[in-house]
């Protein structure tokens, strides 16, 4: 865990998010945003942020998380073989194909 | 899109439109009506409504006359039907049917046609219900208005200019612009309950895991829940019986046998409520409330009185946290389930010019294939879980979560099922919340602890509001795997309704200017 942010965001009063912020978490999405729509979310996204940041007032330690309402655990199923999607079938979609295969853009730079 | 073939209106093909679900398929059953023509009844409503209207955004009219042609042969032979046998359903884009053009509102996906049913169409196609096609939605379910929809925003038919909610305003405008008799809906923090609350008709949200979710696209695989949705209680318990059940296929699924909630509607209909103890939840009953749903919910609590229930208060100090967590959780989770949209292997995929990277086509395409709504989910989810954050904001909000938790347990301890507005407003015009997303986000105020708790909730129209003379809805939340009393108690107040007004509340929505069917 890095060091340097604040415990408690809320508790700070700073602005949550910077255009710089927003930019690296669109890279790390992997979305491709424009210079206006990083503008309008570096905004939204603080407001909302302000709004949401409550939470950690009442997250005390003795207050055990819950990641699902329903919890269940080892679920198991038989180890049988059933028929998956057809060869055809899952590349009828694909956006691009060749020789029976996906066919993806380069993946891997020059020289790597 | 395509339009359905169909042939021209006649009266008794409109009054087809007007029956529950339930009246269909004892017409249907009895043969004095056949599957055929209920299907081409209500393509034609589609055709002469839907363009106003815009719930659909595919319709299969060739696959639903045939669907229906296989259930009039069927009872023709002499074959045991099912109970909802015959009757169409529309079924919301986000869950896929084989071949059936499936987006979630998203131009990411458009085009893309599945290889593979969904563990629910293939339930409701067993059951031979007829799926007259795919409504509209905010994308990948995001949203409470059906604007955020790539594909332009549903109206509601009470009022054109108005949203339908959302996301699921699509099936819950299908039902209220008498364009299908039964919907399927997906709920994460109220895309069921919301809808159904500002269109008058009828949605459940079955506890957590007691529908299966294989095949459906996936928003907050901790919160998504399919569910049914009708005109009526009886014909949302009907339906929910059809879908209900575990699914090997789905890890989520509660191993537990499908909750008998028609024969609680029939005793809801036939009984009082006396012994039942009916929870109002202080919290949800405040000045965030707009008043003409605070008073129509004030009414229905002295029709709980009238048909012999103990009303009780019930504190759940917790919930003014709900939306908060739920904006974190919720945006976490859709940030890590839509990196599946990568380009790659179905989808759209921009910027394939041969020299680009894969990562250059990833970005180029996510960047052009989401909306404002999904991009600025993603992005809030991905902070919420980053390396320094994720204490304060997820995992806190998962605390809270156990909170709210514990604010029902204890509840339901005082009060057999819980009630409150299913949402703090009437349907409000279109455009007017767009660009405040805080603002949009306060519609599911009342909605968001049931969904994070995973509890069994569902919306029932109370009536019109006095100041608005649009319909407000009723929230009525059981326990974990307490359906039967959730639909009972929903059923009695209906039928208090229908007693009162000689009607549910969607038979009062406003007759639709109809367009020339063309052929």
């Amino acid at each position: 865990m890095s060091p340097s942010p604040p415990e408690d965001p809320a508790a700070t009063g700073a602005p949550a998010l910077t255009r710089a912020d927003v930019a690296h978490l669109a890279y790390l999405t992997r979305l491709k945003l424009t210079d206006e729509e990083l503008d309008t979310y570096v905004g939204q996204l603080s407001v909302i942020l302000d709004s949401v940041a409550q939470v950690s007032q009442l997250a005390t330690p003795d207050v055990v998380p819950t990641t699902h309402a329903v919890p269940l655990t080892n679920v198991y199923r038989e180890d049988v073989v059933v028929p998956g999607l057809e060869h055809d079938a899952a590349l009828a979609g694909a956006p691009a194909e060749q020789d029976g295969r996906f066919r993806v853009p380069q993946i891997l730079g020059e020289g790597e | 899109m395509s339009s359905p073939s169909s042939s021209s209106a006649s009266s008794s093909s409109t009054d087809l439109t007007r029956m529950t679900a339930a009246d269909l398929a004892t017409r249907i059953h009895s043969g004095e009506v056949s599957s055929v023509e209920v299907a081409q009844a209500h393509l034609d409503r589609i055709g002469a409504v839907d363009g106003d209207v815009h719930a659909f955004l595919h319709v299969s009219g060739e696959s639903a006359l045939s669907q229906a042609a296989a259930v009039d042969a069927a009872r023709a032979n002499g074959d045991t039907l099912g109970p909802l046998a015959g009757v169409p359903l529309a079924l919301k884009d986000v869950l896929v049917q084989k071949g059936v053009p499936t987006t979630a509102g998203s131009k990411i996906l458009e085009g893309w046609l599945p290889p593979y049913d969904a563990t629910v169409t293939t339930k409701l196609i067993e059951a031979g219900i007829v799926i007259l096609g795919k409504t509209n939605m905010d994308e990948f379910a995001m949203g409470s208005s059906t604007e955020n929809s790539a594909y332009g925003p549903t109206r509601n038919p009470w009022d054109l200019d108005r949203i339908p909610g959302g996301s699921g305003g699509g099936s819950a405008a299908a039902l209220a612009a008498f364009e299908a008799p039964l919907a399927i809906g997906t709920d994460t923090g109220g895309s069921i309950r919301q809808p159904a609350s500002v269109t008058g008709t009828v949605g459940a949200k079955p506890t957590y895991g007691g529908v299966s979710r294989y095949g459906v696209i996936a928003l907050a695989s901790s919160l998504d829940q399919v569910g049914p949705c009708a005109r009526t209680v009886l014909d949302t318990a009907l339906l929910h019986e059809v879908i209900a059940g575990h699914d090997p296929r789905d890890s989520t699924s509660i191993p537990q046998p499908v909750p008998q909630v028609v024969a609680a509607v029939r005793r809801g209909q036939n009984e009082d409520l006396s012994g039942v103890r009916i929870g109002v939840v202080k919290q949800l009953h405040s000045d965030a409330y707009q008043s003409g749903v605070l008073s129509s919910f004030d009414q229905a609590v002295e029709k709980f009185t009238a048909l012999g229930a103990e009303i009780v208060e019930v504190d759940c100090p917790h919930f003014e946290a709900a939306l908060a967590a739920y904006y974190l959780i919720l945006p976490s989770e859709c940030s890590s389930n839509l990196a599946r949209f990568d380009a790659m292997r179905y989808g759209l995929r921009v910027g394939d010019t041969g020299g680009a990277s894969a990562e250059e086509v990833m970005m180029a395409t996510r960047g052009a294939g989401f909306g404002p709504e999904v991009k600025r989910r993603i992005i809030l989810g991905a902070y919420a879980l980053s390396a320094g954050y994720y204490d304060a904001y997820y995992g806190s909000a998962q605390k809270v979560r156990t909170l709210i938790r514990q604010d029902f347990e204890k509840a339901y301890l005082a009060a057999d099922v819980l009630i409150s507005p299913a949402s703090p407003v009437t349907a409000f015009p279109i455009g007017e919340k767009v660009n405040d997303p805080m603002a949009m986000y306060l519609n599911d105020l009342a909605t968001i602890p049931g969904s994070l708790a995973g509890i069994p909730a569902m919306s029932v129209p109370s009536g019109l509001a006095a100041d608005t003379g649009l319909p407000v809805g009723l929230q009525i939340m059981g326990p974990a795997l307490g359906e039967e009393q959730m639909y009972r108690v929903a059923a009695a107040f209906e039928a208090a309704y229908v007693a009162e007004h000689g009607g549910v509340v969607a038979d009062s929505a406003p007759a639709l200017a109809t367009a020339e069917v063309t052929r």
